[in-house]
């Protein structure tokens, strides 16, 4: 190996500019899921306008990760870590161009349900399990920045703290649903808008998975250390 | 080959110092102007002078420590110029960044990492300041020399709001600075406040009604009736009660929403908190016909707390187990040490064989007047406040709160307490 020292630097940049567009998509996605969910606690048709706009970026910022990935590939044949680094980009970006349309999906429905007739606490509900996967990808988007991969493997178990919160959700719904015909199409948009919610946690757990590979070539173990935890419900969710 | 930070950064930083060093008038300058703009800034100010002049002290001996503990380790000569700058920089409660031309960070103060995480010499500072208007900002000062933001807001995984002030400390060697100052306080009590208006005036409707109703009796059909007068005034005694407790719950909940992440230093002694609190309900357990277990183990079992807030918790927990799982009749309270998310911790368990929690409800019990029975909350002089109030008191003492439960079986809920507080 060896590569001119003004080489490895151009190298060094080349990285440096896929973490940056992953921190710009990310630092997008996040807004853009708060911003949904906001614009339809609120019924903010403003909000909801700019969040389905903020979509583009997150296309853009994709294409892009994409071109110059395929770029450095071709002009580098990088190896092992730099490779996976590269890779890892392309899948991270990918999971966040995903969260984008999730919450511009959220975001679309926000005025379907804007008479806000329906009781304060499926909003509240909605909010709470939309912290939980905020939560998550804050810690991934950390994680990818910090470089430490001893948290990850939690992602996972709180993962399943979102579907379970999700389910209870459900069955909210829909016994107010069955309750009364009249909320069953608001319900219905309440209802996708937490399955959107459910499905970004799960991206945030993808991309968990991405980084861990990125930092140790390996996949992330199934099984974690035993925390005697396995089968409580972690009550720690922000209001 | 790889991008590893680490490798390239110590050459970079001691050239960059040792301009800082030339400039130290120019920093000193900045600051003055910036402390005049917003005297908020001056401990802020001070202390990223010193910083600077710390730092520029170590590279003009150019030892540079490379690991984790820079600054720690240079000679008596260098460490007296050098402690102060940092000592002052993290004694200060603003956190505090200062990062470089390429945005990566160069320091990072005590305040900023408890606020923000992990925060390492060499970290991107856009990886970690993602949001759009943060990345605006770094792009604005390195440009310009100096920018602000109004409000910086963070939802996740505890509610944050800062006015960010950046300025460049040393244009000419490309370190800026990042202030921090903490506006939470206005924006929670502007959202206590409709937040108390939303559940508050609800939940004391309904005693308010029933009062109301008894007095209109009391002066009407019940005038010359004793006896339902009587009746009418123990309810009517009970109905403010209530109110009473649902006052004082909602005082409790605010004074701890107004510092939820003001974490406890003091060490306290879990297994005296927790005996003291079965102690103190022995009359309600006796009451409720519960026999009570007690397991601790032996040995040093404290952890970084405020001990009436913990005390707090238990009472809430323990009376909850009383109240609710009286079926049960039995109620076994147990300590014992453990890992939890990999650090060590000491873990509470308050254990009941009442009917227990259907799965459903579990997570979202802690939610401010969620009961899973409103009656049985009520005949039990409930707030349905309890558990939101252990919620916030865990979360400050970055603890967690675990529930485990089985219709039919009974609940066990778990307190979680990190051994070590510094851990985020
Ligand atoms: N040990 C328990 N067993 C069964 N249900 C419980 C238990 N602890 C709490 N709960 C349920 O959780 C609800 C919320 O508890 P809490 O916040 O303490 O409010 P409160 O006791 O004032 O109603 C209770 O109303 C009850 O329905
Ligand atoms: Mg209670």
């Amino acid at each position: 190996m060896n590569r001119g020292s003004h080489m490895v630097r151009a190298f060094d940049e080349d990285l440096r500019f896929l973490s940056s567009k992953i921190a710009t998509m990310g630092g997008h996605a996040e807004r853009m899921v708060s911003d949904a969910v906001r614009a339809l606690v609120n019924s903010d048709a403003g909000l909801a306008e700019s969040v389905i706009a903020a979509d583009a970026v997150l296309d853009d910022a994709e294409r892009d990760i994409d071109d110059k990935a395929v770029l450095i590939i071709a002009r580098r044949q990088p190896m092992a870590q730099d490779l996976r680094e590269i890779i890892g980009a392309i899948r991270i970006s990918a999971d966040l161009e995903r969260v984008g349309d999730l919450g511009k999906n959220i975001a679309k429905r926000a005025s379907a349900v804007a008479d806000k007739s329906q009781p304060v606490r499926l909003y509240r509900g909605l909010e709470a399990l939309a912290d939980l996967a905020l939560a998550q990808l804050k810690e991934v988007l950390d994680a990818y920045a910090s470089r430490s991969v001893d948290r990850l493997v939690y992602v996972r178990d709180r993962d399943e703290q979102i579907d379970v919160m999700y389910t209870s959700m459900f069955r909210e719904l829909l016994t107010y649903m069955m309750e009364d015909p009249r909320n069953i199409t608001a319900c219905t948009h309440l209802l996708f808008c937490a399955k959107n919610i459910e499905r970004i946690g799960d991206h945030a757990t993808n991309i968990a998975e991405t980084i861990f590979y990125i930092s140790t070539g390996k996949q992330m173990p199934l099984e974690r250390p035993k925390d005697d935890e396995a089968n409580a419900v972690i009550v720690d969710q922000p209001e | 080959m790889n991008d590893n930070a680490g490798n390239r950064q110590p050459s970079r930083w001691t050239q960059k110092l040792s301009e800082a060093r030339q400039t130290l008038v120019a920093v000193f300058l900045v600051l003055a102007v910036m402390v005049v703009l917003e005297p908020r800034l001056l401990a802020a100010a001070i202390a990223g002078f010193l910083l600077v002049a710390g730092v520029a002290a170590l590279a003009r001996s150019s030892r540079w420590p490379t690991g984790k503990n820079q600054g720690l380790q240079g000679t008596s000569a260098d460490t007296k110029e050098l402690l102060p700058a940092r000592l002052l920089a993290d004694a200060l409660d603003d956190p505090m960044v200062i990062f470089d031309r390429e945005m990566d960070i160069v320091f990072a103060n005590k305040a900023a990492i408890l606020a923000f995480g992990e925060l390492t010499p060499g970290m991107a500072l856009p990886l970690k300041f993602r949001a759009p208007e943060m990345v605006e900002l770094v792009a604005r000062v390195i440009r310009d020399g100096r920018a602000s933001l109004q409000e910086y807001h963070e939802r996740v995984p505890i509610e944050r709001w800062y006015q960010v002030s950046a300025a460049a400390v040393d244009r000419a060697g490309g370190l800026f600075l990042l202030a921090f100052s903490d506006r939470g306080e206005l924006r929670r009590i502007e959202k206590m406040r409709s937040d108390f208006i939303a559940n508050a005036s609800h939940e004391l409707r309904t005693p308010l009604a029933s009062i109301s109703g008894f007095i209109e009796t009391l002066g009407g059909p019940a005038r010359n009736d004793p006896a339902a007068q009587k009746k009418f005034l123990v309810i009517m005694k009970a109905q403010t009660d209530r109110m009473a407790r649902l006052i004082d719950d909602l005082l409790s909940l605010s004074r701890l929403e107004m510092k939820p992440y003001s974490r406890p230093d003091k060490l306290v002694d879990i297994r005296d908190i927790v005996s003291g609190v079965v102690r103190s309900l022995e009359n309600l357990a006796t009451e409720q016909g519960i026999s009570v277990e007690e397991h601790y183990p032996d040995g040093r079992l404290e952890v970084p707390g405020d001990r009436d807030e913990l005390i707090q918790v238990f009472e809430n927990l323990l009376s909850n187990a009383y109240k609710y799982a009286q079926s049960g009749k039995r109620v076994v309270v147990s300590i014992e040490r453990r890992k939890s998310d990999g650090a060590d911790a000491i873990a509470v368990s308050i254990q009941d064989f009442g009917q227990g929690i259907p799965r459903e409800h579990i997570p979202r019990i802690t939610e401010r007047f969620y009961r899973v029975d409103v009656e049985t909350s009520r005949v039990q002089k409930g707030t349905g406040l309890g558990l939101s109030i252990v919620k916030h008191i865990l979360t400050r003492h970055r603890g967690k709160l675990l529930v485990e439960s089985e219709v039919g079986k009974g609940s066990t809920f778990t307190v979680v307490l990190p051994e070590r507080g510094d851990l985020t």
